[in-house]
């Protein structure tokens, strides 16, 4: 073997190496640990739905939301959802809940939403000032019309822009990014809180899309419909390891014209859809989309040139970061 | 000529700043206010406006189409409602007066200073950018100066610098910002210079050469593959790009980076130099430069200084009459020798003139003009 070989050789190993996972040896897969999975050999993605999410004036009604994520939480993990919410997050834990409000009012996670998390993580036991509600700006955030703060008597609210990011490159595959330091430096636990949309570029924004605001440069991953960018993005450690659950506003998704709002591309699914596995939950999500797509005579997001090829990378066997095969699924409706 | 003591010291100087990945020293001088966050969004000047409040970005080749509220590949040009705005004009993140031959520009007013600005933000994601901390940033995670286009002629003129560089990260997603500012320059008897990877499109670069003294672009090698994998960009246009800036007159000097088993073949240099020769003739320079790792790209060694000399003996037998190596401070690669009777004109010592043997802009021994813009 001479020099040139020799380089090229291990140039290739170097990169073959890049793409494994460094922790997944405490997980049988990227899945999260088994004591926070939900029992069975499927992957769960439960859609609980209620037609009076919304009341005569087309607002959230809170009460019912918050009982739309017991009826999610509860069928996910068949048992009580105050005894889910106690498996799943200690006293201790700082839980960052990342939003979508990239959107604005109309098409962001909604606060009803958010408001009843955030509850269920007090009745817990943690501390208001151990949750966080965050995103990429607090511009983003106010604009969805949460409030900032920062303190003791409330959960926090905040976007990336206050802590900034890594000093340390993380990769992983195509991906070389700065983490949020909210994810990782304050962060213990992470409640996925997406909203279901489509997007122009990258077919659909659900679970797994939603960590492009945890990361600095997610301009540098949309081109090739984010493929196999979003995978890899939730391959780096503080996502794949801290993400214990993710809760999808599916109140009111918007199936053409994202990411933005466009009021004349949404419907009433007054659903929030829970999952621990992001790959199976995106993959319920796509088909939503598609059929939305479908009963409204626009085309397959195949045929529109974005597909969301990335959520079957999710699932190749470099990612492992859960099942899109819907034989492996369980699917259930409440 | 230089004393022994003298000697040693510009070769220290030299060899600290090209070890160096990010610019030298940040400039400290009068006038630069540091702005607290992104200032006063300007209307970029190269899209289209597209149904329900899209944009389609035709500054460069990447073509992005943008939805409102995004921002395009750089990351510094954002959708707002259905215009597009640049987030960097008037905001540069790095600003140094730097030796014009750290561009490296060899053949543009050897041994003057260029006041040197970038702001955050690039169009491609080269997996060995020395730079990343800035070009692979967005304008509202790295410290920002306020510094209007008008300003900045006299600031050059204060630090001794008759040039202005952008450089650093990639000007092309600046370039509002660049044109105003060498437009107000060129008023003020101070020239400009871009440093650029070359991949935009043909009507901003047109447009910008009309303020623009010289460019250099940074090839960064002769294949697709290498572009599609180590850079996230294509070749055809750069490509295009020189031969534009030729056409239009444009001083231009090209580096190439060279990359131990990436783009060091042979035949791949011999080819890039034989296009050089019939597309750009032979007295366009270019510096073969040695690559140190960086970045995404650490698993690799430095470039050999014998593959850097094997790419100048290729360059010399193709043709071309001013090949460099550059990166190696003290090797006579830096020098410039007469394509015609071989007298060395130019001694360098890494960013130092130490001997500069040219009668204005003809070698002082057999009279042959030298290509390039002098004092």
């Amino acid at each position: 073997m001479d020099r040139r070989d020799f380089l090229k050789k291990s140039t290739a190993l170097a990169l073959a190496s890049s793409c494994i996972p460094r922790q997944l040896s405490a997980f049988s897969s990227g899945l999260p640990s088994p004591q926070i999975r939900p029992v069975g050999d499927k992957s769960r993605v439960v859609i609980a739905s209620r037609s009076d999410a919304k009341d005569n004036n087309n607002r959230y009604v809170g009460m019912n939301v918050a009982r739309l994520v017991d009826a999610a939480v509860e069928n996910l993990y068949r048992e009580n959802a105050q005894k889910v919410w106690k498996k799943l997050f200690s006293k201790d834990d700082v839980v960052g809940l990342k939003v979508n409000c990239l959107a604005g009012k109309g098409l962001s996670t909604s606060k009803e939403l958010v408001d009843a998390v955030s509850e269920r993580l007090l009745q817990v036991g943690i501390t208001p000032s151990h949750i966080i509600i965050w995103d990429r700006s607090d511009k983003d955030l106010q604009r969805a019309g949460y409030g900032l703060y920062q303190g003791n008597k409330q959960p926090q609210c905040y976007g990336n822009n206050r802590f900034g990011y890594t000093s340390t490159l993380y990769e992983f595959g195509e991906v070389g990014s700065l983490v949020s330091r909210i994810l990782h430096d304050q962060c213990t636990a992470v409640i996925n809180l997406p909203i279901l949309k489509d997007h122009g570029i990258v077919g659909i924004t659900a679970a797994l899309k939603n960590f492009f605001g945890a990361i600095n440069n997610p301009n540098k991953y949309h081109h090739n419909t984010g493929d196999p960018y979003v995978a890899d993005v939730n391959m780096l450690a503080d996502i794949r390891n801290k993400t214990r659950l993710t809760l999808c506003d599916a109140l009111t998704p918007q199936y053409e014209g994202g990411p933005p709002h466009m009021p004349q591309w949404t419907w009433q699914q007054n659903s929030v859809i829970a999952a621990v596995d992001m790959v199976a939950m995106d993959k319920v999500c796509w088909e939503m989309i598609e059929n939305q797509r479908r009963d409204n005579g626009l085309p397959s997001l195949k045929q529109s040139g974005r597909e969301p090829t990335y959520i079957h990378t999710a699932a190749d066997d470099h990612h492992q970061l859960g099942t899109d095969d819907t034989e492996k699924m369980e699917i259930v409706k409440a | 000529m230089f004393s022994r003591r003298e000697f040693i010291k510009s070769t220290c100087g030299a060899g600290c700043l090209l070890l160096s990945p990010v610019p030298s020293k940040i400039f400290q001088g009068a006038g630069l206010a540091q702005a607290a966050e992104i200032q006063r969004p300007v209307e970029a000047r190269y899209y289209e406006k597209q149904p329900n409040r899209k944009i389609k970005c035709v500054l460069c080749p990447r073509e992005c189409v943008i939805d409102d509220l995004e921002r395009g590949y750089c990351g510094v040009r954002e959708n707002r409602g259905g215009t597009y705005y640049t987030l960097v004009y008037g905001n540069p993140c790095a600003v140094h007066v730097d030796p014009i031959e750290k561009k490296p520009l060899f053949h543009f007013l050897p041994g003057t200073n260029a006041f040197s600005l970038a702001t955050a933000g690039c169009n491609v994601l080269c997996k060995f950018c020395q730079n990343w901390e800035i070009s692979q940033a967005r304008p509202e995670e790295v410290k920002a100066y306020q510094l209007p286009p008008r300003d900045i002629a006299d600031l050059a003129k204060q630090n001794g610098c008759v040039s202005i560089a952008y450089t650093y990260t990639e000007p092309v997603i600046f370039t509002e910002y660049v044109y105003d500012t060498s437009a107000a320059a060129g008023e003020k008897g101070i020239k400009s210079v871009m440093i650029s990877n070359g991949y935009i499109k043909a009507e901003p670069m047109r447009d910008l050469c009309q303020v623009l003294h010289a460019v250099k672009i940074d090839l960064k090698a002769y294949t697709e593959r290498f572009y599609r994998e180590l850079v996230n960009g294509e070749l055809k246009p750069v490509l295009e790009t020189l031969v534009l800036l030729k056409s239009l007159g444009m001083w231009t000097e090209i580096v190439y980076l060279v990359i131990p088993s990436q783009n060091d073949d042979k035949n791949e240099l011999q080819d890039l130099c034989k296009w050089i020769v019939a597309e750009l003739g032979p007295d366009t320079p270019i510096h073969f430069s040695r690559f140190h790792p960086q970045y995404r790209l650490k698993n690799l060694p430095p470039t050999p200084i014998s593959v850097l000399q094997t790419a100048k003996k290729i360059a010399l037998d193709a043709g071309i009459h001013f090949p460099y190596i550059g990166n190696v401070p003290g090797d006579p690669g830096e020098n410039t020798y007469c394509p015609s009777c071989g007298t060395l004109l130019i001694r360098r010592i890494g960013f130092t003139i130490v001997e500069n043997k040219l009668s204005k802009n003809l070698c002082s021994k057999c009279r042959t003009k030298i290509p390039g813009i002098w004092l």
